[in-house]
Order: structure tokens, then sequence, then C-alpha cells
């Protein structure tokens, strides 16, 4: 991929480790304007350090970072007058109240008082923190406290957004307005790396990248990378979803059985073992509708894609 | 470096120190404990310090000496002896701190020579009530003999002889004999030096363990606009304590103070520079709040207590101490608040110890304006 005009984010070869631990190797990847890149991959597999590096809170071993042409590693002030960064514990001050910690920031960025009630008001508004102006943030629910992490990154109309697992422990309404948010952040031209551990959130990224043991091992839209899934997948709702797993695992032709609540996902190795599956549950008493044909899930292909990987 | 970034972080660290209960105690309240601590514990210790006397002459002159000492606040007789064995068994049994021995010949040479000696004897095992004690007691002989030297001027017509007791500085400058004047000064050197390191100890290791820093170095602030904007609240603070330690010495403690504000002002100013500023390094450099707050009385309270001279004179301490304590800083505002409280010195008398904490609050402010990095590694 040749960085053109529109790349906002460029990562070239970055290495990075810690003692006894190679928590980036030698990764790259490219965001564009209005992108959504998503980073995914199981716990400690370095999502944390390449966002890091990326803000320039953290400097690479090796590789270079370059954020609306601009190289981090070399000029990081400037560069971070372009960013906004979301850690993954909460950054913002406890002891503040909700206004305070706002115009702590935007002073910090320099945002000319004129200016700021326009700004900060719509976006109080549209994340309906109004009413909360005068709570201490250390007293906000976790939901609230992540908005107000992303509206004191906001303030200063960053041309990229990290966000590192910000939707983590926030309950799923508030997760659905917080991507709210992102899309109209990138209809805006905002480039967005995000990190979570929600799959299904993966799959609303523009693109993907899955992370293992510091390397992006693919990296693709999620429709592309759906299509390294091997086999067929068969979805299976049953009241006994759990021994319906049981039945199942390891038998001749399947690939993988997967639990989701009230449902099992079978992969198999051709479509035309769902008449022998279908046989062997009734043949078991377990009470289970006939297998259906599915589109695999951002869980399916992940948990697919690590096992291989495992395997090596 | 850009003010309205400064001021937007002492504007918010003053609101978290408003916020903190602990802070708020450290910076309010420490002061006013210390002061009282200090200044009553250390003169009431001092007071009524147990003499014993052996009286070799028994004339009225002898018996007028002994009774200045019997009238001063700071000594009581327990015990008239009859000779050399009975004082030392005195002294070993701890019946008496300090004990006198007027001569035979006190009058003889008092009328012949105008003047004479009376010897005294310390208990030396504790070195400080000792020194004290010996400096009151010269004090009170020195107006014993001012006395006669003046009769016997009435009398002959001759200038009053030199000589008579010869007195340690310190007590010249401390005529009220109050060990408190002597005290109090030195007492605001050693709150100044842990109100300043303590509080700012905490200001960057506070960050770094509850996780703003990561966001706050994310942003273009540079490292030298969050230490600025960082240690200003924590120098009003210092500037304030001191003025409320002054207040409170001069008022409560009736310590004089015989220098110009300015002086006070500027060294006090240059002493908080060196203070906050070794807070700052050891917060830099400690990411935890307990360990930064350790560190921080390990390296101010204890050589201020110990080796700056505000309790222990330096010169009494052996050579090799003494060549430590020009290391300490506080030594210099120390010898500087004792100038200015009790003789009054001017801001050129006080060039060598000034010049000192010039270089001192230099090479400080130099290494903290390196040592906070912004960066995670
Ligand atoms: N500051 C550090 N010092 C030492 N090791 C570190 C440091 N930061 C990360 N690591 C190690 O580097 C590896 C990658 O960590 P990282 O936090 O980037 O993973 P992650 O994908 O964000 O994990 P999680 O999903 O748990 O947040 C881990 O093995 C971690 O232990
Ligand atoms: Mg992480």
């Amino acid at each position: 991929m040749n960085p053109g005009e529109d790349t906002l984010v460029e990562a070239s070869h970055l290495d990075k480790s810690f003692p006894g631990v190679i928590a980036v190797n030698d990764l790259s990847f490219t965001v564009q304007k209005g992108e959504i890149f998503g980073l995914v991959g199981p716990d400690g597999a370095g999502k944390t350090t390449v966002i890091r590096l990326l803000a320039g809170v953290m400097a690479p071993d090796k590789g270079t970072v370059v954020i609306d042409g601009i190289d981090v590693v070399r000029d990081p002030e400037r560069a971070k007058e372009h960013l906004s960064y979301m850690p993954q514990r909460f950054g913002l001050y406890e002891d503040l109240t909700v206004d305070e910690n706002i115009q702590f920031y935007a002073d910090i960025f320099e945002i000319p008082p004129s200016l700021r009630q326009e700004r900060i008001v719509p976006l109080l508004t549209s994340f309906g923190m109004e009413e909360f102006r005068r709570r201490l943030a250390g007293q906000l629910s976790g939901g609230m406290k992540q908005k107000l992490g992303l509206m004191c990154a906001l303030i200063h109309t960053p041309k990229v957004l990290l966000l590192d697992e910000p939707t983590t422990g926030v309950d799923p309404v508030s997760r659905r307005d917080f991507w709210k948010i992102l899309y109209s952040l990138r209809e805006e031209g905002v480039s967005i790396v995000i990190s979570t551990a929600y799959l299904e959130e993966a799959a609303r990224c523009h693109r993907l990248a899955l992370m293992y043991k510091g390397r992006i091992e693919h990296c693709d839209t999620p429709d592309n990378l759906k299509k390294l899934m091997p086999g067929t997948l068969l979805n299976i709702e049953s009241s006994q979803a759990r021994k319906v797993q049981k039945a199942l695992q390891g038998q001749a032709g399947i690939l993988g059985v997967l639990l989701m609540g009230d449902r099992v996902h079978v992969t198999v190795d051709d479509p035309r073992r769902k008449a022998e599956i279908d046989r062997a549950l009734r043949e078991e008493g377990i009470e289970a509708h006939p297998a259906v044909p599915t589109e695999p899930s951002m869980e399916d292909l992940f948990v697919e894609l690590l096992k291989k990987e495992e395997r090596g | 470096m850009r003010w309205k970034r400064i001021r937007a972080i002492a504007v918010k660290e003053m609101i978290q120190i408003r916020r903190d209960t602990r802070s708020l105690i450290i910076a309010l309240f420490m002061p006013l404990m210390q002061l009282i601590l200090l200044g009553y514990g250390v003169s009431l210790d001092i007071k009524h310090v147990p003499i014993c006397v052996y009286d070799q002459e028994g004339s009225q002159n002898s018996q007028a000496l002994l009774k200045h000492f019997q009238a001063s606040d700071y000594f009581s007789i327990t015990a008239l002896l009859g000779n050399y064995r009975q004082v030392k068994r005195a002294l070993d049994s701890d019946l008496c701190r300090v004990a006198i021995v007027v001569p035979h010949d006190f009058s003889e040479r008092l009328s012949d020579q105008g003047s004479s000696t009376v010897s005294l004897l310390a208990d030396a095992s504790d070195d400080n009530t000792a020194n004290i004690a010996i400096g009151y007691a010269q004090a009170v002989v020195a107006t014993f003999s001012g006395n006669v030297q003046l009769e016997a001027a009435g009398f002959g017509g001759n200038p009053p002889p030199q000589g008579g007791v010869l007195l340690q500085e310190r007590v010249w400058f401390n005529e009220g004999l109050d060990s408190r004047y002597f005290i109090i000064p030195g007492v605001i050197a050693l709150i100044m030096a842990l109100v300043g390191a303590l509080l700012t100890s905490l200001t960057i290791s506070r960050e770094w363990e509850r996780g703003t820093m990561e966001l706050l170095i994310s942003t273009p602030v540079s490292s030298n606009e969050v230490m600025a904007g960082k240690l200003i609240p924590y120098f009003v603070i210092g500037l304030a304590d001191a003025v409320f330690c002054l207040v409170f010495a001069v008022f409560w403690f009736h310590v004089p103070f015989r220098g110009t504000l300015f002086t006070l002002f500027f060294t006090t100013s240059l002493f908080l520079v060196v203070v906050l500023g070794v807070g700052f390094l050891i917060s830099a450099g400690i990411k935890s709040q307990i360990g930064a707050t350790q560190i921080a009385v390990l390296v101010t309270l204890l050589p201020t207590s110990i080796l700056s001279g505000y309790a222990f004179p330096i010169d009494q301490m052996p050579p090799v101490v003494q060549t430590i304590t020009y290391l300490v800083f506080a030594r210099y505002y120390v010898t500087i608040l004792k100038a200015l409280f009790l003789k009054g010195s001017g801001i050129l008398d006080l060039a060598s110890p000034i010049f000192a904490m010039i270089i001192y609050a230099s090479v400080v402010a130099f290494l903290a304006g390196r040592a906070f990095k912004k960066t995670l590694d």
C-alpha cells in the first residue's frame, strides 16, 4: 500500500521490546483519512503498546510513525497537536469536575475562549452530559467516564483519534451511542485507530488488524477477513446448547464448535455434513433446531484464526 | 513555554490541593504544629537546668554571684558542695548538669585586676544542653561582672577594664537569654524545607499513580510547562507559610526581627526554588507517592534538623561533619535567617550564603528541568 495524500497514519516496521517480552514486532500499517482502523487480539497481544507508539507517549526501538506528514518520534510535540489519545485506563482527573476537566484540556490545547462555548456545548449535548457538568469525574459511571474522555479528546478537533478499548465496561446502549459519535467523526474526515475487546464492535471498523504476539497476522476489511474462514459455518439453535456442543466436539468432519448462548456455531469441512449432524443430535435425544448455514461472526473468525496461530 | 498552559496546570493543581485533605494538612497545619512543638519543646527543656555550687571563698561577692544564678529562670541550684570529689560525684549521679566553682581568690582578683574567673564544669554526655547551659552561665556571669566593673570604675575613676568573661557570639545576639530566639528562625527553615519538599514530591508521582500522566503527556504541553505550572502553586503556598511563620515568631514568641522584609523575601524565594526543585526531582524519579514522600522526608528533614545548625551549632561539630554541612542547602538559609532575625544583617553582609544558595538553586532548577520526561519508558 503506498501512502497517498489521504494517509493520516503511517506506521512502518515498528519494534518495541520490554525486558523479556517482544511487545511489538516489525509492525506496519497505514490509516486513511476518514477510516476507522480496528486492532483486535488476545490480552497481551500488544494493542496498547502500538497505540502508545502512535500517540508518541512511548518511543519505538525501531521503525517510524508518521502522523499527517509529521514524524512522531522526531517531532512529537508538533504531531501531538493533531492527535487525540484515550488511554485504556481512565486518564482524566477524578478530583476535578466534568467542566474543570474539559476546561483544562481546552486550555492545554489553547482553544481560544471565543470558540469554547460553541464547541463544548454541542459536545455536552450530543453526549448527553449537560446535567453532569458539575459532578466530579470520579463519581461518574463507567460509561459516562468514557464519554467524558472522548469529549476531552475531541475538544481540539484532532485529525487522528487513538482509542484504546474505549468501550470496555460500557453498557451496550452507551456503546451504540459511542459508535454513532465515531461514525459522525469519520464523516468529518477524522481517522480513528481503535482497539477493542468486543468482536461485534470490530465488525464495524473499515479495516481490522488481528494482532497476535506483537504481530499483525491479518489485516483487511471485515468481509474479506471472513473469507479466511475454512469450511462452512452451521448455526444450531437449541435450549440445550451445551449438550449440543459436547455431542459434536471432535466428531469426524467437524473443525470447530463454538458455544454462543442458546446457539452453537459448528464449522464443518463440507456443507453436506448438515444431515449427519441433525441425525446425530436426534439419536442422542437432544432437542435442537436443524442446522442452518450461516455467515461467520467476528467471534467465529477470531477463534478460528487464533487456533491456527497456536497450532503454529 | 506558553503562559496559558502553565496557568492551566497551576489552576488545576490548586484545585486538586484544595480538595486533597492530606495536602491541606501539610500546607496549613504542619507549620503551626512544628512551630509550637519545636518552639516550646526546646525552650522548656532548657529552663531550670540543675547546677551545683562549690564556693571556695564564701564571701559577699561570691554570694552575690550565686544569687544571680538563683534569680535566673534557667538554673536551679540543687546542692552546695564542699570539695571537688563531691562535685565529681554530683555530676556523675546526675544531681546536676553543671557545676560552678568559685575560687579562693575571687574577690581579691576582682578588686586587684578588675576581672576574675569562675570555673564551670559540665556534664558532657548531653552536649546540646551542656552547650546551651554554658552559654547561659557565661551570660549570667557577664551581667554580674559588668556590675562589679562599673562599681570599680566609680571608685577609682579609671575606665572600665576590658575582659571579664568572653561570650560566644550567639549569646551576644540572644540577649534575652531565650533559647527560642536562637531556635525559632531555624525552625522556619525546617518547616519550609519539609512542607515544600513533601508537597511537591507528590505532584508528579500522583499523576503517574492515578494514570492521569499518560493522557497529559499525549498533549503538546512541554515538560518545562508542566514543571512551571506545577511548582507555581507550591511556591505561593511556601511564601504564605513563610509569612505565617514570621508573624507567629514575632508576635507569639516575641522573637525580634531586625532585618528587612525584602532580604527575607528574596532569600526565602531562593530557598523555595531549591526545596521545590528537590521535591520535583524526587517526584519525577519515583513513580509511587509513598516512595516519593519517604525520600522527601529523608533528604530534607533529616539533614535540615541535624546538620543545618538550626539547633545544634555547626562550630561545635567534629571537623568532618562540619565539612559535610556545606552540602546541606538548609545550612545557608538557617545562617541567613538567624542573621536576619537576631543581628539584622543586610543583604551585603549575607553575600556568601546567598551566593551559595544561588548556585544551589541554579543546579537544582537545571536538574529538575531535565528530570521530567514526557515518556512512559
Ligand atoms: N511498560 C511495560 N513494561 C513491561 N512490559 C510491558 C509494558 N507494557 C506492556 N508490556 C508487555 O508487553 C506485552 C503487550 O502488552 P500490551 O499492553 O500492549 O497488550 P494489549 O494487547 O494491550 O493487552 P490487553 O488486551 O490486556 O490490554 C505484554 O506481554 C505486556 O506484559
Ligand atoms: Mg491494552
